[in-house]
């Protein structure tokens, strides 16, 4: 166990490490100057110069990097250019606000995922499984733009129930609760078509195994069946998935924040990648990066704990 | 980022071995594999939207109304569907249904070409991977481990907002980024194949390790391989339209549908219709590539 955890947390850091470097020789090979972004297209030659000089970026390369990785490992991230205030101020402010989307959407993608996952595998082939195979299918294939646009057509412009926007101001008229409930409806159903065939899949390939046969010709029902035999089994896998999905929901929901305008860390990090905010694309990469480790080593946990047989 | 698993069951499932360079044999096969297919409603229905949108993008410049960037100030007032323009205009007056043909060749143009590159640098690399093992298969999957653990879109936005958006660079990402899952599918059927008879077989004869990858083991690989570029096909007609609709997509003011519906998602309220449709559109697409996808796995499974 101790084994596993060194090994992990290596990795981790390993990947972190390379992940700093590449997003710091990324924005440093970039046509145009920070500061030149930063004053504008009006500000003299001199001014950008001065500013360059301040902000230390006549200094070398791998000097700058030095004393980035020193900064972050004493806990400063830097300042933002685009907002203009330390990045820890902003970045967690807007992972929090992620994190609230990610909470709630991930609260309904693992119970819906799951009990549609089964309901399709455990019978191959039958009616059930056809239909939520292809809705799956379906869903999956709608982008989550597209998806937002279909829901806010229905939702706000026809019936007018619910907001456009999601910008988390509780001024307004459309209390807090109700302004999520687009921006969480269009993450679960994009993401719960992936999921669901996962599941399913697992379960169909259990559904498969001679024990699974042996308990039904030995005159089980076929709920205890399903209840006792195959469901443990069949979960191994879309564990790890579902705990992928994390990932998805903390970097990939930059479009759905996008749509609907809600404060988060994706479109946080859309904005300072269109402002080249140096400071803030490396702090959210990390960050990112981060979390897609950190999910893939409690992924593999999750994997050891439920499956004796990696165990020992 | 998590697409990869997918396809996690295809290594189990084992491609039959095929005769090489029999032709009559392939024309049958071909047959055969055509028939099954048409048993199969799911993938016609999907084969059918996908070869629609092929037609449509190829027969784009003989069949679109009006030439894609064309203003109609007179249609601005009243952008709706009319006569004049069956899906109505944009709020610029450009013909929509114009925009949208013009705009699938464009996503059949850049979609294609990236997902080739992607899968021709994957299968090269797994093979070697599979094939070789030891040092070259460390070192090919510990990079295909940073790349998977790299969230795609967030790389996406880095290198595209800081370089600039162009075909060539969409391609590029593209294809950087999921030549390491291709890679990933191919080693592990190419570990499987590699303990074959025919490989040994061919190993005897003293067949060159490059004969061997590309002659005995791709062939036998290629079910799982097509079914994924057709998968890959949807997400990467998914990515473009995001990276449109995020306004770090493919150059305007040539059309493309996602940021035909950034650049009308906020008149919703007044003229949904210019979002709609290309919202449609694009998920039309994606659903024939994922459908065929579907088809085409249950037809290699049943075969």
């Amino acid at each position: 166990m101790a084994r596993f955890f060194l090994k992990h947390l290596f990795f981790l850091c390993l990947t972190l490490a390379v992940v700093s470097l590449l997003v710091f020789l990324l924005t440093e090979f970039t046509p145009g100057d920070v500061a030149r972004k930063y004053l504008g297209a009006y500000a003299t030659q001199e001014q950008v110069d001065l500013l360059s000089k301040q902000m230390g970026l006549d200094r070398p390369v791998l000097v700058r990097y030095g004393e980035f990785v020193g900064k972050i490992l004493s806990g400063d991230l830097g300042t933002s250019t685009r907002y203009r205030v330390p990045v820890q101020d902003i970045l967690f402010d807007r992972l929090a606000n992620t994190g609230l989307l990610a909470l709630v959407a991930f609260a309904f993608i693992v119970p819906l995922s799951m009990l549609f996952g089964i309901l399709a595998g455990m019978r191959e082939g039958s009616f059930l499984d056809r239909s939520i195979l292809l809705v799956s299918a379906v869903l999956a294939s709608v982008p989550e733009f597209a998806m937002g646009v279909f829901l806010a057509t229905i939702f706000v412009v026809t019936l007018n129930w619910l907001p456009g926007t999601a910008t988390l101001q509780s001024g307004g008229h459309w209390p807090i609760a109700l302004q999520l409930v687009l921006p969480v409806s269009v993450i679960v159903l994009f993401d719960m078509g992936y999921v669901v065939s996962m599941v399913r899949a697992s379960m169909v390939e259990t559904m498969r195994r001679p024990y699974i046969r042996t308990a039904v010709l030995k005159g089980m029902h076929f709920r205890q069946v399903v209840m006792g035999h195959a469901l443990r089994n069949a979960m191994i896998n879309p564990v790890t998935v579902i705990l992928l999905q994390i990932n998805y929901l903390v970097s990939g929901v930059v479009v759905v924040e996008s749509v609907f305008a809600y404060p988060g860390f994706g479109r946080m990090m859309l904005e300072a990648s269109l402002y080249k905010d140096i400071a803030l694309i490396e702090a959210g990469a990390l960050v990112s990066v981060f979390v897609a480790v950190a999910t893939q080593i409690v992924g593999d946990l999750a994997y050891m704990l439920l499956d004796p047989r990696i165990r020992s | 980022m998590t697409e990869q698993v997918q396809l996690s069951g295809v290594a189990e499932t084992g491609p039959a071995p095929v005769l090489p360079g029999s032709g009559a044999g392939a024309i049958t096969r071909a047959v055969r594999s055509l028939a099954i297919l048409g048993h199969s409603p799911t993938t016609l229905v999907g084969l059918g939207i996908v070869v629609f949108w092929a037609a449509m993008a190829l027969l784009a410049p003989l069949i679109a109304p009006y030439p894609p960037n064309a203003l109609d100030p007179a249609a601005v007032a009243h952008p709706t569907p009319s006569a004049l323009h069956w899906f109505g205009t944009d709020q610029l007056g450009r013909d929509i249904l114009s925009r949208i043909l013009w705009g699938a060749r464009r996503v059949l143009t850049v979609a294609p070409i990236a997902v080739l590159s992607a899968a021709l640098a994957g299968t090269f690399l797994g093979l070697c991977a599979g094939y070789y093992r030891g040092f070259i298969d460390l070192v090919i999957s510990r990079i295909a481990d940073i790349m998977l653990s790299f969230p795609v879109i967030i790389l996406y936005m880095i290198v595209l907002a800081l370089f600039g958006s162009s075909v060539l660079n969409i391609v590029l990402v593209v294809a950087i980024t999921k030549a390491p899952i291709i890679a990933r599918i191919v080693r592990g059927l190419t570990l499987e194949l590699r303990e074959r008879e025919y490989v040994a077989a061919a190993k005897m004869r003293g067949e060159s390790a490059l004969y061997i990858m590309l002659v005995e083991i791709l062939p036998n690989a290629r079910g799982p391989l097509i079914v994924d570029m057709c998968l890959r096909m949807g997400y990467t007609t998914i990515t473009i339209g995001v990276l449109g609709f995020l306004g770090i997509g493919l150059p305007p003011p040539d059309p493309d549908w996602g940021g035909m519906v950034k650049d009308t998602y906020g008149m919703m309220s007044v003229w949904p219709h210019m979002s709609l449709i290309p919202c449609a559109a694009i998920s039309s697409l994606v659903i024939g590539f994922n459908l065929l996808a579907i088809g085409l796995r249950e037809a290699s499974l049943r075969e």
